[in-house]
């Protein structure tokens, strides 16, 4: 039992983890095609054009990548915790369905017109199809998000006959953890695209140093993270807080406070020791805690003490709460430094079109660790004081899990590898082979030369 | 009675028969692949590639209606289907992407990309077809059962190819076009065995079809949908008997006729499970969500498919005519 439900959220887990990269970088990215298409429109410069292109290729691809691993997941709901839907399936079925009728067939119609429909329909039937795309991802992140923040902290339901169903559909999706989880979800999908844009551009540029179009989409990409990064810090500040009202547990996890006290210290690093319930190692800064969450020096914090034994794994959301934290630092200094190097039309230097490429993914590393913490720091429930994950598994057998896990596992490092390689490969040839975009990157060359 | 699980079940039923007739044509031409040139395979894949996705989309509408407006039989049929669920989806998946990656990758990868397009296909269509053959019987263990299952899983392989074959005679021309017909006709073949043997075969396998199908003097009411059959079948092999023969003008009558027989072959299906979902176990009533989850459900699809419907035509028209290579490029 214990082993087939560790195979159950082993499987589940690499599925979400694997299919959440992708509406992660799909959801912004469709809104940067918007603007590529609409910058191409008023101003007729190909190197929009070039760049509306090239990023039109990525976006296919990767949002091929996230329906793919998105159907897998409608079946998954039911294979793997079925007791999930027959407890709260009054709930979360309706959701779910309302993602498919008013986002999914949306997206993936005007998907086909949006990629090849560019000669076929005049230019504004183009631009509004790009414009739906772009809405419905993001209409499917708002049904999505209302789903798992309801898991968070449900509000709304009323249980009849051993059936938990919705009293009042407002409350439900409207939950307290909703509008701040579905804020830093969106944003957080802002600044994993704008990172990829900016660091593909880089990646371009470090291979064709007179690009124009790069050199346009990599600041495009830059100014749209400046703008959201200090914006996601008040954000997840405000979701923390939000959390430490309503999941006070997970709190105390990402904090590793094992005890609660008044005035409890900001734990910087530490290795959590589970079996003995302290820190070994532990950099602390006295009164931290307690002054960031409570805005009081003295101010009580429960510690895990508090809620056991129904409470997370300390380490995952330890880890995973400073990983997610210290790449926004990071975002926030290479962002802001780029957009100061690039003012006034200045190239950047050849070391800051490596950082940027370093930095490509950045987004994804801090959205998994964001995803870790808050959904390993909801155990051990499913749905929080409803059910328990190990109440909603199946009872399909271990072998068949094992045989199917490998299966995923198999099929996705494939998947995977081969996006990378296309995708380094369709950046690093830019937009050279694009007629109208290399006879402009010729005309440009010599000034860029000359200017650099 | 309560009305509203037949109108879910009805519901379903129609996101289903549009997913196979619609993903049916797509999968078909996946497998078509390696019978064609690379410039014909060019071709084919522009054919599809505007509506793959969209296709694939009823899929997960009827698994959604299926999850939230009967969960209990959610889990038990998927629980029961699980390995070939599997094998379908990683099926499904790979020439999902391989639509993007057959012409973005280099080299060998390439060739590979170009064969996981059609093995993805292929396997996806298989299992489609073994999960429903699984279905019908009940989820009885055995080599017999299993035997019709992957009977059931050929014959789909057969349909699938008939669909889109035809729909290949509908989107191209010339060399290709002449090639779709012979496919078709192959297809067909292929087709009428399947349906005859999975026909025979489902009352036998189980008692509750054959009820339903030998109660005299019904049964000779039930004959107009075999019979319609046949008569589809025929016209499909007339027309394209004529394109052969050089006549290309009704290029959209096989496809018409072949969802037509998917039409007509669903319908018999739907009438020998009626009203179960899990045959011989969990009626539409026993396995019905929760009326209000159901009344919620409904206003949402209401309001909505009528949209769905109308954008999905819109994308056909701005797609219409004959396909061209290089849509990809």
């Amino acid at each position: 039992m214990d082993d087939a439900l560790f195979l159950a959220r082993a499987q589940f887990g690499l599925n979400i983890g694997f299919h959440i990269l992708f509406p992660t970088l799909t959801i912004a990215l469709a809104w940067f095609l918007l603007g590529f298409r609409v910058l191409y429109q008023r101003t007729r410069d190909p190197a929009w054009l070039a760049t509306y292109k090239l990023w039109l290729k990525i976006f296919a691809l990767s949002f091929a990548m996230g329906v793919v691993s998105g159907v897998v997941m409608s079946f998954q709901f039911g294979t793997n915790w079925p007791r999930y839907m027959t407890t709260v399936g009054a709930i979360a079925g309706p959701l779910l369905a309302y993602e498919v009728l008013t986002a999914f067939f949306l997206e993936a119609t005007f998907l086909g017109v949006m990629l090849f429909g560019m000669n076929r329909v005049p230019d504004w039937v183009h631009i509004t199809a790009t414009a739906i795309v772009a809405f419905g991802t993001t209409v499917s992140a708002f049904w999505i998000l209302a789903l798992n923040s309801w898991m968070h902290t449900p509000t709304g339901h009323v249980t009849d006959a051993g059936q938990v169903i919705a009293g009042d559909w407002l409350q439900v999706i409207f939950n307290p953890s909703f509008p701040y989880r579905l804020a830093h979800v969106l944003i957080a999908s802002g600044l994993t695209a704008s990172f990829v844009v900016a660091g593909l551009s880089a990646w371009r540029l470090i291979h064709a140093v007179s690009d124009a179009s790069a050199a346009k989409t990599l600041r495009a990409g830059l100014l749209v993270a400046a703008g959201l990064i200090p914006l996601q810090i008040v954000v997840g500040d405000l979701h923390g807080l939000n959390t430490l009202k309503h999941q006070p547990a997970k709190i105390a996890a990402m904090e590793a406070i094992w005890k609660t006290e008044r005035g409890a210290p900001l734990v910087l690093f530490a290795i959590p020791n589970e079996e003995k319930r302290r820190n070994d190692f532990a950099i602390e800064l006295p009164y931290g805690a307690s002054l960031v969450l409570t805005h009081k020096l003295k101010g009580e914090l429960k510690g895990i003490d508090a809620f056991e034994p129904d409470r997370p794994a300390v380490a995952p959301l330890f880890f995973g709460f400073r990983i997610m934290v210290g790449i926004g630092v990071l975002m926030l200094l290479v962002s802001w430094s780029g957009v100061w190097m690039t003012r006034k039309g200045r190239a950047l230097p050849h070391w800051m079109l490596w950082v940027l490429a370093g930095f490509t993914f950045s987004g994804w590393i801090a959205t998994l660790a964001g995803w870790i913490v808050t959904e390993v720091g909801r155990q051990p429930w499913l749905v929080t004081g409803m059910l328990r994950t190990r109440d909603a598994v199946g009872d399909i057998s271990g072998a068949q899990l094992g045989a199917s896990l490998t299966g995923y596992i198999l099929t996705y490092s494939t998947l995977l590898a081969a996006y990378f390689v296309v995708l380094t490969h369709m950046a690093g040839k830019g937009a050279a082979t694009d007629p109208p975009a290399s006879s402009h990157a010729a005309t440009v060359a010599p000034i860029a030369r000359a200017g650099g | 009675m309560d009305l509203l699980p037949i109108v879910f079940l009805v519901l379903m039923g129609a996101a289903v028969l549009a997913y196979v007739v619609l993903d049916g044509y797509d999968l078909g031409v996946g497998m078509l692949m390696p019978a064609a040139s690379d410039e014909e395979q060019s071709v084919m894949v522009a054919s599809i590639g505007p509506f793959w996705d969209a296709n694939e989309t009823w899929l997960v509408l009827g698994i959604g209606i299926l999850l939230s407006a009967f969960p209990a039989a959610h889990g038990m049929v998927l629980g029961a289907l699980y390995l070939p669920v599997v094998a379908m989806l990683i099926g499904l998946m790979l020439r999902g992407v391989a639509f993007e990656l057959r012409v973005k990758a280099l080299g060998w990868h390439r060739e590979l990309w170009n064969w996981l397009f059609w093995a993805g296909s292929f396997a996806a269509s298989f299992f489609q077809g073994v999960m429903l053959g699984r279905y019908i019987t009940g989820f009885e263990p055995g080599f017999f059962y299993w035997t019709f299952a992957l009977l059931v899983g050929a014959s789909l392989c057969g349909g699938y190819v008939l669909l889109g074959a035809t729909w290949l005679i509908l989107k191209t021309e010339g060399a290709l076009q002449a090639k779709a017909v012979a496919w078709a006709r192959w297809g067909l073949l292929w087709v009428a065995l399947g349906v005859l043997l999975v026909s025979l075969a489902t009352p036998l396998i189980s008692q509750t079809v054959r009820d339903k199908w030998f109660d005299f003097p019904r049964t000779f009411a039930l004959l107009v949908l075999p019979a319609a059959t046949l008569a589809l079948g025929a016209w499909l092999w007339i027309t394209t008997g004529r394109m052969k023969r050089g006549d290309a003008s009704h290029d959209w009558r096989p496809f018409a006729a072949a969802v037509g027989i998917f039409t007509l072959a669903f319908l018999g299906l739907a009438y020998s499970i009626y009203p179960y979902v899990v045959i011989d176990r969990l009626t539409a009533w026993e396995a019905a969500a929760h009326p209000s989850a159901l009344k919620v459900l409904l206003l949402g699809a209401a309001v909505v498919l009528p949209f769905i419907v109308f954008y999905t035509a819109l994308s056909y028209r701005i797609f219409r005519g004959k396909a061209k290579a290089g849509l990809y490029d």
